[in-house]
Order: structure tokens, then C-alpha cells, then sequence
């Protein structure tokens, strides 16, 4: 870990920014709109790996939070024609209100009664979603009138700004002692009671900062790509994804999140000359990383320095 | 005469529900494994047994067969290449086996579902029924296919109860849901016991399908929805208890026949998801849950 957080880190950091900002010089568009997608993808793995890596509650409903943002934000839009960032901050809201109604009588449970709860979210709100088909567009998705912007360097820069301040927030907040305690209450909520700490408060806290995150990159996604649907935002497929997206880059590490998503996405575009089939061959690559690196691409690398 | 329809259905599916769900639950009971790959046993049953029966002209029976055996085939696989490497990792802590197994077996089943897709398309099937006909039940129309699988799910579970309760090998299991380290100090071998759980849990998953295929029909599209089914009825009834499993899908498909008869057949599943939080959230050991 002394890989990240030392200065050596700081210089590796800021040189993958740079390469990172400089992509609309020298990347094709076409690279240009896959990566974008990919970085909001990324902020959705990151912030499901801080409640999953850290606080250690398997959360297969991500795709709640993410649909209530970005449905939250498109609704507001097209209804109302609110500017872009009212929406957004609404759609943030939205998310975060849905996030503690779920969390807060989901957090009394543990490992697959969690889980099942937060999947039930999700197929609750894939319902809601077709049922109140007047406004949300039902399966078929909606449309929203504004974007962020035509031009795809500019919706480069943005999601790439967006996934650094992410990451930035994120990993400090996984640095500080608020992360360790949620560590901590992951490997042994019993033995992080005793010790005094306020287990279920932390865990809270994690799951709204994962619904602020997700809910705002949920929103952004909307708004670059002119419509909000259930395939896009909400379905399940999607919240396996963001999940095989953050254990292949490495669970417990936050970045290694949105590394395992970027890798993810470009992978899929890679394969894509196998048709349905490069769902499979991701899949069982995200299997073997499991069975025979559980740590992940990041954590196997940093984990491989230090022996 | 729409009640006794409603009773009649909802009977049916909740048969078909509860036999899909009680090898789920046991496995669960006897190993501490949540499969989230059922689906994909499922449609894997269900599809093969479905293209058996009618491209070689085998009739249902014999595709039924052969749809079973791959259900186990793959309960199999899912065992021996997904579950028992991460039960046996020396590289994972044991803390966080269970975590990695629930996303093992989701990628897993994943794969399963892709595959079946591009070999069968996602177009959903229906087998020929395997008992054709229409029986006047107190003036009900129904299906004699549909009788005879609510029949078949009864005989099975009736079985299955007689395995568990009245064989050497069934208390076995029996000891190994309550107790498996003092099991295994009176000297009966662990991995041998969670192998004939799985073979037992592999024909029920495979039999669920062949029949879900024959009853309702099945696509490839439906492996998430199944296993989110399986799931929730399992943990409705309490996780691990057969019992509460089969009580627990009896209240599922009674209420999501209810709902599609009088309200509206696109609100099925709600109410029962609503419940399940419900139950989840008040007593979250479930209906008749040990712990």
C-alpha cells in the first residue's frame, strides 16, 4: 500500500492524470465515447467497493441507487426543464433519500439477507419504473432535452473530472479513519463494537456516500447520453457488472475499482467480434481473477511489492 | 368459480415453486452455500430437455430425462469448478468464503445464462406437455399436465422427506445441517456428504426446470429471474428449513396468482417482493427459521 500513498505515489498519480486528460489528443473518438462510459462506470464500482471492500456488506442492489439518480435527474429535466445541475443535485437527493430508507432498516441484516434486500430494491424499482410508464418511459426509456455537451472531448473531460475527484474523495475517505473503521466493523463487527465504535452509524455513513456518488453518476450518465432507461441504469446486468468490475480490479483498494471497470468496458469493446459470446469469456476471466487471485489486478500487484 | 380457479393455479405454480426452492435451501442447510447459479441449473435442465424432446423426436418423457441428467451434470460442474475451490482456498480467509462464493456462483450462472443464449437464442420455449388433455375439475377447465406436476412435486417431496428422515445417509445430512464438526469427529467424511447434497440438490433443480419448461415455458432471459425467485422463497421460509421453504412458496404463489387474476398479471410479483421485505425486515430468520 506504501505504493499509493507515499510520494513516488503522488508522481505516478499525477502522470496518469495527465495521460488520462490528454486522451482527446491522441485517442479516437470512437475510444473517446467508450472510455467516458467506462469512467462513470468506474465511479459506480468504487463506490459500491466502499461498502462492499470496506464495510463488508455484499450490496447487489448498486443499480438502486444509480437508477434513483439518474431517474431522479431525468425526470426533473424533461418535466420541469430544470438547468443540468438542479437536476443533478436532485437527483443526488434522491438517491440519498432512497439510500437511507434502504440502509437504515437494511443495516439490522447481515451477509445474504442484505443482499437479498438490497436485489429486492432493485427489482422494486425496475417495477415502479415500468408501472408508472407515463413518466419514466417504462421499458422503453426516456429521453432527456438537455446534455452536457455535443462535443465528445468535452464529455471526455467531464466524466474523466468526475471519476478523479471520485477516486480522490474516495480514497481518502478509505485512508481516513473513518475507512479503517469500517474495516474494521467488515472483518469483525462484534470485536469493532466492543471497541467502542459506532458500527451501524459508519456503515451508514459508507452507504451514503456510495448513494451520493452513484446517484450523481447515475445523473451524469443520463445527461451525456440524452436518455435514461432500465438497460442502461437499473437492470441487474448492470449491477453485476459494476460487481465484477471492482473484484477483478480489486477489492479493499478503491481505485483498483474503477481500473477493474475501464479494463472491464474496453475488454467488452475488444471482444466485441465474438458477439454474445464476449459476455462469457468476461465473466469467466472475472472467475479465474476470483478463484485464483481473489486480490484483484491492484491488489495482486501491490500485494506481489510487498513480498 | 374464479376462486376455485385461483386455487387451482395457484396450487400448481406453488408446487413447482416449493420443489424448485428445497434443494436450494438444502444446500444451504447442510453447507453454508448460497447457489446463486439456480437459475442456470434450471434453464440448463429446461432448455436441453426442451431441444432433446423435439429435435430427435424422443417425446417428452425421455427429453424430461435427459433434461434432468444435465441439471445434474451442471449442479456438478457448479460444485466441483466454482464452490469446492473456494470452500478449500488456502489464499482466501475463511471469513469471506461465503462472500466469494455468492459471487462466484452470480458470474458463474452468468456464464451459464450467456451460453444457453447463444445456443438456444432467447426466444422462451415450451415442451410438448407430457400429459395432454383437459380435465373438468368442479367445472374448472384444467390442463391434466398441470394436475400431474403439482402430483409429480408432491411425490418428489414426499420422497425426498422419506430420504432425509428415514435413510442412513439422509440423517447424515440431517447431522451435517446441525452439526457438521461433530459430524465429522464421529468420523463421516464432510466432502461426501456435501456431494450427495449436491447430487440430490442437482435432480430437484433439473426436475424444477423440465417441469417449469413443460408448465409454463422457459427462455434463457429468465435464469435471474429464477434464481432472485429461489432466493427470496428460501429466505422468506427461513434459510436452510424445507419446511419453511415449502410454506414459503405456497404464500408467493398463491399471492402472485391473486394478484395476477384480480388486480393485473403485470403487477405479479409485487406484492410478494413487498413481503419479503417485510418479513425480511421483522423477523429476519424468516417464516420458520432456526436462528
Amino acid at each position: 500500500m506504501a505504493l499509493l500513498t507515499g510520494s513516488r505515489g503522488l508522481w505516478i498519480a499525477a502522470l496518469v492524470i495527465a495521460i488520462g486528460a490528454s486522451g482527446p489528443w491522441w485517442l479516437s473518438v470512437y475510444i473517446l465515447g467508450v472510455l467516458t462510459s467506462a469512467y462513470y462506470f468506474g465511479v459506480f464500482a468504487m463506490s459500491w467497493d466502499l461498502l462492499f471492500g470496506f464495510a463488508g456488506e455484499v450490496n447487489f442492489g448498486p443499480t438502486f441507487l444509480i437508477g434513483l439518480g439518474a431517474y431522479g435527474a431525468a425526470i426533473l429535466n424533461s418535466t420541469m426543464g430544470f438547468a443540468i445541475p438542479i437536476c443533478l443535485v436532485f437527483g443526488v437527493v434522491v438517491a440519498l433519500v432512497g439510500g437511507v430508507l434502504l440502509a437504515l432498516p437494511a443495516l439490522r441484516l447481515h451477509g445474504p439477507y442484505f443482499g437479498l434486500v438490497t436485489l429486492v430494491a432493485v427489482l422494486l424499482l425496475q417495477n415502479a419504473i415500468v408501472i408508472f410508464a407515463h413518466i419514466t418511459g417504462g421499458e422503453i426509456g426516456m429521453t432527456v432535452p438537455d446534455v452536457l455537451s455535443i462535443s465528445a472531448n468535452v464529455n471526455y473531460w467531464y466524466a474523466f473530472g468526475f471519476m478523479v475527484v471520485s477516486a480522490i474523495i474516495l480514497f481518502g475517505l478509505s485512508r481516513s479513519a473513518i475507512g479503517l473503521i469500517l474495516q474494521a466493523s467488515g472483518q469483525d463487527a462484534i470485536e469493532a463494537a466492543a471497541l467502542g465504535f459506532n458500527v451501524t452509524k459508519h456503515k451508514l455513513a459508507a452507504f451514503c456516500v456510495s448513494a451520493v456518488f452513484s446517484g450523481l453518476a447515475g445523473g451524469m450518465l443520463v445527461f451525456y447520453l440524452g436518455a435514461a432507461s432500465v438497460d442502461t441504469v437499473v437492470d441487474l446486468s448492470i449491477a453485476v457488472q459494476i460487481i465484477i468490475a471492482a473484484v477483478l480490479g480489486g477489492r479493499r483498494t478503491i481505485l483498483g475499482a474503477a481500473l477493474g471497470a475501464i479494463f472491464l468496458l474496453l475488454a467488452d469493446e475488444a471482444l466485441r467480434p465474438l458477439g454474445q459470446l464476449n459476455t462469457f469469456v468476461v465473466s469467466a476471466v472475472a472467475l479465474a481473477v476470483i478463484l485464483f487471485f481473489p486480490d484483484g489486478m491492484l491488489g495482486y500487484l501491490l500485494h506481489g511489492r510487498e513480498q | 368459480m374464479l376462486a376455485l380457479q385461483i386455487l387451482i393455479d395457484g396450487f400448481a405454480i406453488s408446487a413447482l415453486y416449493g420443489l424448485a426452492a428445497v434443494g436450494f435451501t438444502m444446500i444451504f442447510g447442510v453447507s453454508g452455500v448460497l447457489n446463486l447459479a439456480h437459475g442456470g441449473i434450471m434453464l440448463v435442465a429446461a432448455l436441453i430437455g426442451w431441444f432433446v424432446a423435439s429435435s430427435f423426436d424422443t417425446g417428452p418423457f425421455l427429453g424430461a430425462a435427459v433434461g434432468i441428467l444435465a441439471g445434474l451434470g451442471m449442479a456438478y460442474l457448479t460444485y466441483f469448478v466454482v464452490v469446492r475451490p473456494i470452500q478449500r482456498s488456502r489464499i482466501l480467509p475463511a471469513a469471506e468464503h461465503e462472500i466469494f462464493i455468492l459471487t462466484g456462483t452470480l458470474l458463474w450462472g452468468i456464464m451459464i445464462q450467456v451460453l444457453m443464449n447463444y445456443l438456444f437464442t432467447d426466444n422462451p420455449v415450451t415442451m410438448r406437455p407430457m400429459f395432454p388433455g383437459v380435465v373438468n375439475l368442479l367445472g374448472v377447465r384444467t390442463p391434466r399436465n398441470e394436475i400431474m406436476i403439482a402430483a409429480i412435486c408432491w411425490a418428489v417431496i414426499g420422497l425426498l422427506w422419506l430420504l432425509v428422515n428415514r435413510t442412513r445417509a439422509g440423517k447424515q445430512l440431517l447431522a451435517a445441517s446441525i452439526n457438521p464438526r461433530g459430524l465429522t469427529l464421529l468420523g463421516f467424511e464432510l466432502s461426501r456428504i456435501y456431494l450427495l447434497v449436491w447430487t440430490i440438490y442437482g435432480v430437484l433443480a433439473g426436475l424444477a426446470g423440465v417441469l417449469l419448461a413443460s408448465f409454463l415455458g422457459v427462455g434463457s432471459a429468465n435464469a435471474g429471474q429464477l434464481t432472485a425467485s429461489a432466493f427470496s422463497i428460501v429466505v422468506l421460509g427461513g434459510l436452510g428449513s424445507v419446511s419453511g421453504s415449502l410454506v414459503a412458496a405456497y404464500v408467493v404463489g398463491y399471492l402472485e396468482t391473486i394478484t395476477a387474476y384480480l388486480i393485473a398479471p403485470t403487477l405479479r410479483p409485487i406484492p410478494a417482493l413487498l413481503l419479503l421485505v417485510l418479513v425480511v425486515y421483522v423477523r429476519p430468520q424468516g417464516l420458520l427459521g432456526r436462528r
